[in-house]
Formats: structure tokens, sequence, C-alpha cells
């Protein structure tokens, strides 16, 4: 473990007696509401999965407050650069789960336009929440691109970059910190470190002493946060936040956390994750711990959850079937958005398509002319 | 007018591109103050200062990652990479990110931005500062290539470039950066991307190439012309996307195609002319289409003029498609 300190709020049992979150009634509530959103999005997602619906998804469970806490101390005009497990983090922003349903059935009203692979989000309102790479860390360096134009620009804006341990190994981690230190970029660097990549410890990811230090190195100040507390996470964000747009540059902020499930639906876990550990972190269930915390603040009760997931489940049902009733792209978008404007090769390729729809009458191609 | 080296319009193109629109920010290493190793950015930071033209560490995924970043939120960003050679630490940001945001975002995130740097051989540079890795980006949906050879092309091309929607990658020949002259407009123009241009008019034998060796070629074609050999010579200039019609027409004309660059010849990109070519106008084909290119071999150092085409391997491969 690091020689940092690890910045929590609640007790293990959720007390907090006289914290000031700066979140009102109303927003604890949504915070609360968002984490069992993802819970049943989670849930639906990978039935959904299991039954051959949908090809494949990633579990979030564990670590929902990382996600909500820090995507709470954001406002609309800042931007998201997302790993492939932040679903908090749209939700919290209103995104609704429709149109991450959408994405996951991979249909023609995906954000993607069904180019890309279940999980793989993309939006740009109510926030900006960049369109999701596989590779890992590409997005950092992009991230501070944007944070250094808000900068020149003069914006009131940050980035958030949100990235797992594994991605601390990639040579976009490095090349974004150095330019994110030598810039003074409004970026907040997100590390959470969930225990595994894929299958990988933190151990045999790094030497060094925890993932904050590495800030250390590139002028970025770090800070550890127990990322189960939800109060403790929006708590260190905000102030990297209030960092950032005052003008003192970025943070790198690891918050300390556990993947409850395997990496995505084509992983089992039991094959590397020893049952203790997740005995153990169950016991540090993150909604449990904020449930009791809502409860010392008169807020929540017993059934309480059991009224709410019910509810969400009911919602996310509802757009998984809606999203299952949409109609799948049509086959002139697989030519599209390649360039502003469609080049003559592949607009010759397009029409090569469709011609042979027409000849051969696949249905997929709808047998008209090709549109673009 | 005025008559400019490729470099100083190169210069000139970014200058003007900075003084039209006050998006354009000119960044990588060393192309600060110093104005870069070339000297390509000379005089910038004085005019429009570091906030606009700037130093940025070394790292060029992180040069080409965070233009992608400042392009998505409302910048013009033209990054330098010093050499092409270095290029591939940013390959992943250039190929899978870049090229591919419009596409993968639904049309939600664009990144028009431009990747300047200086390709090919000529100047005794060895393995690492004399590759041509033109192919390798070319095969790459989402992204332009864009190579200049004459001073007029490079300043009107790179505006073009800077105002396109999309990521460019600029490739400018180095060896021609001091050694051809040639007179540039002032004020803004472009060049519209995706066309060629013919640089001789012929009746014999059509002869593709593009950047660096575009001299090469018409030093061939002038000793042709000698033998009586009339050789029209097309500069490509805009390799992807590729004006294939203009291609295909001046194929036609002459029935017998010779296409010349000095990158490795496997998989090059006088493989696509020539599958482009039998694909569609094989008919009028006379003689082999044939390639005249630079070894597959790693690139030499001191036997860098044996490696490179120069006009006796041009004008050679020229008088045997004509004898065919």
């Amino acid at each position: 473990m690091s020689d940092y300190d690890v910045f929590t709020v609640m007790g293990a049992d959720g007390s907090a007696t006289d914290h000031d979150s700066g979140l009102s009634e109303a927003e604890l509530m949504h915070c609360y509401r968002t984490m069992l959103l993802v819970r049943a999005f989670d849930d639906t997602a990978m039935k959904l999965q299991r039954s051959g619906r949908i090809g494949f998804s990633i579990p979030n469970r564990g670590i929902e407050a990382t996600q909500v806490g820090a995507a709470s101390a954001l406002r609309k005009t800042d931007w998201i650069f997302p790993s492939y497990r932040d679903f908090g983090m749209p939700l919290y922003h209103g995104v609704e789960v429709v149109e991450m349903m959408h994405n996951m059935f991979g249909n023609s009203l995906d954000g993607s336009k069904g180019r890309q692979m279940a999980v793989h989000f993309s939006f740009e309102e109510p926030i900006h929440f960049l369109s999701i790479s596989s590779p890992i860390g590409t997005h950092i360096p992009q991230g501070v691109g944007v944070a250094h134009a808000m900068k020149l620009k003069g914006e009131d804006s940050v980035a958030l970059i949100s990235f797992g341990d594994g991605g601390t190994s990639s040579s976009g981690f490095h090349s974004g910190l150095n330019f994110a230190g030598v810039w003074k970029s409004p970026a907040v660097f997100l590390c959470q470190n969930n225990g595994y990549a894929i299958s990988m410890p933190t151990e045999k990811q790094t030497a060094s002493d925890g993932f904050a230090v590495k800030g250390e190195a590139y002028g970025v100040p770090g800070i550890v946060v127990d990322g189960n507390d939800l109060l403790a996470v929006r708590q260190v964000t905000a102030e990297a936040v209030a960092r950032a747009r005052a003008g003192d540059g970025p943070t790198l902020i690891e918050a300390l956390t556990f993947r409850m499930g395997g990496h995505s639906t084509s992983d089992d876990p039991k094959r590397y994750v020893p049952q203790e550990l997740v005995d153990e972190w169950e016991k540090k269930d993150p909604v449990m711990r904020f449930e009791h915390f809502l409860a010392s603040r008169g807020l929540w009760k017993e059934g309480d959850r059991e009224l709410l997931y019910a509810e969400c489940m009911a919602e996310v049902k509802e757009a998984a079937d809606t999203a299952q009733a949409t109609p799948a792209p049509g086959l002139e978008t697989i030519f599209s958005d390649v360039y502003a404007e469609v080049p003559d090769h592949i607009r010759a390729q397009g029409e090569a398509a469709f011609d042979l729809a027409r000849r051969k009458g696949d249905a997929d191609g709808g047998g008209g002319e090709f549109p673009l | 007018m005025a008559n400019l080296t490729l470099l100083q319009a190169v210069t000139d193109g970014l200058r003007t591109a900075m003084r039209d629109d006050p998006t354009v920010l000119v960044f990588g290493e060393d192309v600060g103050p110093k104005g870069g190793v070339f000297l390509a950015t000379e005089g910038l930071t004085a005019e429009f200062g570091e906030e606009r033209c700037f130093d940025t560490p070394l790292s060029e995924d992180g040069i080409v990652g965070a233009a992608i970043g400042m392009a998505m939120n409302g910048l013009k960003p033209v990054a330098e990479i010093q050499f092409q050679d270095f290029i591939f630490p940013a390959f992943d940001q250039i190929v899978s990110e870049a090229a591919k945001l419009r596409y993968r975002s639904g049309g939600q995130y664009t990144a028009p931005m431009v990747i300047r740097t200086p390709y090919g051989g000529g100047i005794r540079g060895g393995l690492y500062h004399s590759q041509s890795g033109e192919a390798y980006f070319c095969h790459t949906p989402g992204l332009k290539v864009v190579i200049p050879s004459t001073p007029h092309d490079a300043k009107g091309l790179l505006i073009a470039a800077i105002q396109d929607p999309d990521p460019v990658l600029f490739l400018e020949p180095k060896a021609l950066y001091r050694t051809v002259k040639g007179e540039v407009p002032e004020g803004s123009y472009t060049v519209d991307l995706s066309t060629t241009r013919t640089v001789r008019d012929g009746d014999d034998v059509t002869v593709f190439c593009y950047g660096a060796m575009v001299p090469v070629c018409a030093e061939a074609a002038e000793r042709a012309a000698e033998a009586g050999i009339s050789v029209h010579l097309v500069d490509l200039r805009t390799l992807y996307p590729l004006d294939e019609e203009s291609v295909l027409e001046a194929a036609r004309k002459t029935g017998r195609v010779v296409t010349v660059h000095e990158a490795p010849r496997f998989c090059g990109y006088a493989a696509e002319i020539s599958a482009i070519i039998a694909e569609r106008v094989i008919e009028y084909m006379e003689a082999p289409v044939t390639r005249v290119t630079g070894f597959d071999t790693p690139f030499p150092n001191t036997l860098e003029h044996n490696y490179l085409p120069d006009h006796r391997r041009v004008l050679d491969a020229i008088e045997r498609v004509h004898a065919f």
C-alpha cells in the first residue's frame, strides 16, 4: 500500500456526522439513484448478453461511488474522457438510459450508428462524454489537448480523464500527464484502481508505491481516495476541479475500489480473483455505505433500495425493449462519416454494395439507391 | 508573386493561415523560438506569440494526441513531427484515433487537424531520417495524405489542408526543401485536395510520381524526349483520397504506365496505382504496368544514391515500356 493517506469522509458504517458535501438533499438522492440505475443497467445487460439479445457488456458493480462521486463534481460545460467502465458518469448528467441501450444493441439510434461494439458510448449532450476507444490510454493526451484548448480559449471548463490501474502503463498516460504538467492544463486525471486490469493484479502492473505517486514525476500532485466513499471521491474531485478552474493545473486522483465482477461478459474472474478478496470488498459495498449515510440524514430507510431498484429496473427494461425494437443502421452508414464529404472511391463502393443488395435481394440493403 | 523555396512556401503557408484564422496553432518539437530543425516555422513565435507557435515535450503520441483534443475543442492544430521516421509512436493516435473519430462517434466529434512532417531521402540521413511511410497512412480511411512537390503547391495544399474538415497528413519532401524554387502567390489561396497535376503533357508513356520523385521524373522525361519518347508526367500530390478518374484518364492516354516512388516496392503506393489500372483500364494497356521504387530493404546511409530512384532508373523503365 501507498505512503499516501487514503482520504475518506464516511466511516465504514456510512457515518459522516458533520460533513458538508456541498450537495443538496435532492442531489444526494440523485447520486444514490444513479448508483442503483447503474446496478440495474448492469444486471439487465448481463441477462441480455446471457440470453443472446446483445453481444457484450462490462460490469460496473463495486465502483459506482467512484463514477458518480467524480461526475457530481462536474458542470455540464466540462468534458468527460471516460474509460469503458464509467456508466454512472453519463447517467448522473442526464443521459437517458435508452440512449445507452441503443448503443448496447448497436441500432440506428446509437450515437456511433452501430459502428462500435457495446459499451462504447458517445454523447455530446447534455455533457461531452467522448466516444470511447478500446485501445487503452489513447484518450489521455486527447483530454489534455481539449483542456489546453479550454485554457487558450479562456473557457472556465475542465476535462475529467478517467482510466483504470492498467491505463497507467500506457504511453498515453505518461505523455498525457507530462504535457498537462508542462502546460498546467485544466485537467483532472482519475485513476480508478479497481485491483485488476482484466486478470492482471496491480503488483504485476507497477513496482511503484501505488499510482498517485506517478503524478509527482510530472509535476502533477497526486491524491489517494477511498473510491467506495462517494462523498470522499466527490470532495477530492471537486477540489481538483477547483484547482484546474483556477488555473493551478492538473491533479492525479487514485481512487481505491474493486471490480465486483468480471472484466466483461467474456471473462470469468473466478480464474484469477481469490474469493476472500471478493468477500472482503463485498462488505465495503459503496451503495450500502451510502445508504447508511443517507439514513443518518433521515433520507433513507429499510426497503427504500428495493423500491428504487425496482423503479430503475422498469426503466432499464423498457429502454432495452425500445432499443431492441429499433431497426439496425442502414447499409449507407458503413460509408458515411468517414470524411465530411463522401469521396468518389467510397461512393463507388457504396453504390456497388447497394447494387449487389438489389440484385441479390438482400433485405438489409433496403433494395434502394445509395443515398449519399 | 514571390520566388520562394519549397521550405519558404511552407512557412508562408503557415503564416498566412495563422494570420487569417486566430484558431490556427503550430506546435511540435523545437518549432518555437528555434523555428524547427529545418526552419519551417521560423519567425512564427515572434509574430504570433508562444500561445500560437510553441514547443512541446519530446513525445510524438503526446503531440498528436493533444492535437486531436485541441481540434475536438474548436482549434485548428498544425502539429509538426520532426522527421516522418519518428511518427510511429503516434501511429495509433493517427490511425485509430484521428482518422476514426468522426466515424466512431457518428459525427459528434471530429478532428480537423494537420500533421506536417518531412519525409524521404537525399540528405544523408540514413535509416531514421530518410523513410517514406506514405503507404502505411494511405491504408487508413478517414485520413487524407498530401505530398507537394512545388513551392506553389506546398503553400496552396497546406492552406487547403488546414481548412479541411478532416485530419490531413502533410508529407514534405525534405530533399526539395531548398533545391526547388518557384513563383508563389502572396496572400491566401488553396490547391484543391484530391486533384492531380499534369507536369508535362505527352503521348507515349505515362509516368505517375509525387514529392521528391517529381523532379527526378521530369529529368528522365526530358532525356526521353531527346530520345524521341514523349512522356506524360503526372504529379499525384494528394495520395489519399486519390483522384482516380484523372489517373485512369492519364493511363488510357498512352497505354503505357510507369509509377515511381522512393518507398519500398512491396505493398507500396505504386501497387495501388497498378491495381486500379489493372481493374479498370487493362484493355488499354500496351505494356506491363511498371514500377520504379526504392528497394525492399531498410534505407541505407552511404549508398542512398543507389537506393533512391534516379533519372537513369526511371528513363530505363520508360524505354522498356515504350519498346514493349
